[in-house]
């Protein structure tokens, strides 16, 4: 099996994905949290364009970036997190 | 100094930011994209306004109630629309035979009623997540 430029890109892209998604899990910060998750976002939306559906792309770059970033920082804001 | 920086910024990105939203919009039907994400960019443009210039300068420009009636006049919208067709003897939604300009294949004017269908939900998705931000922010 002859892997080609574009799989090798794919590949780095899995791999930090997957390691963004363990950082997320072990980060104990809450605003860290949300940090690492809209990187998460920007490499899933460069994913979805390398997979040739922009469509996804530009939805997630919406809806991952700012919706979640956003409300997740706000909902951080009102809840008190007992340690 | 990190405040008058972040107001500049936002003060000029604004419109190009509302400007896109409405692209995304129109083009939906042409290019990626669509009504959903257009919206949602659209809606991003409103909360940036309100979480650098405070709720109270936000509100002056898109405050709580128009937001309540832009929420439903998106649906409102999309439904008139769609009974063009019965009034003109087809079916609900028809999109040739209601009669709009079907225009050239490619440029803008070209898809008969779906700009106008996208511009529905646009304003609904827009509407919507400002007044999610809303409810969550006054919530302290």
């Amino acid at each position: 099996m002859i892997l080609g430029t574009g799989d090798l890109i794919m590949m780095i892209f899995f791999a930090i994905l997957i390691i963004i998604a363990l950082c997320v899990t072990f980060v104990q910060d809450l605003l860290y949290v949300v940090i690492i998750f809209g990187v998460y976002s920007l490499i899933m939306a460069l994913l979805w364009l390398h997979l040739n559906s922009p469509d996804l792309a530009i939805t997630e770059a919406a809806a991952g970036i700012g919706v979640t970033t956003l409300m997740i920082t706000l909902i951080r804001r009102t809840v008190r997190r007992e340690n | 100094m990190l405040d008058f920086v972040l107001k500049s910024v936002v003060t000029v990105l604004i419109p190009f930011i509302q400007m896109f939203g409405l692209y995304v919009i129109f083009h939906g039907a042409l290019s990626p994209g669509g009504s959903f994400a257009g919206g949602m960019i659209l809606g991003l443009g409103f909360i940036a306004l309100n979480v650098v210039f405070g709720l109270e300068k936000g509100q002056e420009k898109f405050s709580d109630e128009m937001a309540g009636f832009l929420v439903s006049l998106g649906p409102i919208w999309y439904g008139s629309i769609g009974l063009v067709g019965i009034l003109r003897g087809a079916n609900f939604l028809v999109n040739k035979d209601s009669g709009l300009p079907m225009g050239e294949p490619g440029t803008l004017i070209s898809g008969g009623m779906i700009s106008l269908i996208t511009l529905g939900i646009g304003i609904k998705v827009a509407s919507t997540i400002v007044t999610l931000f809303n409810a969550l922010t006054e919530e302290e």
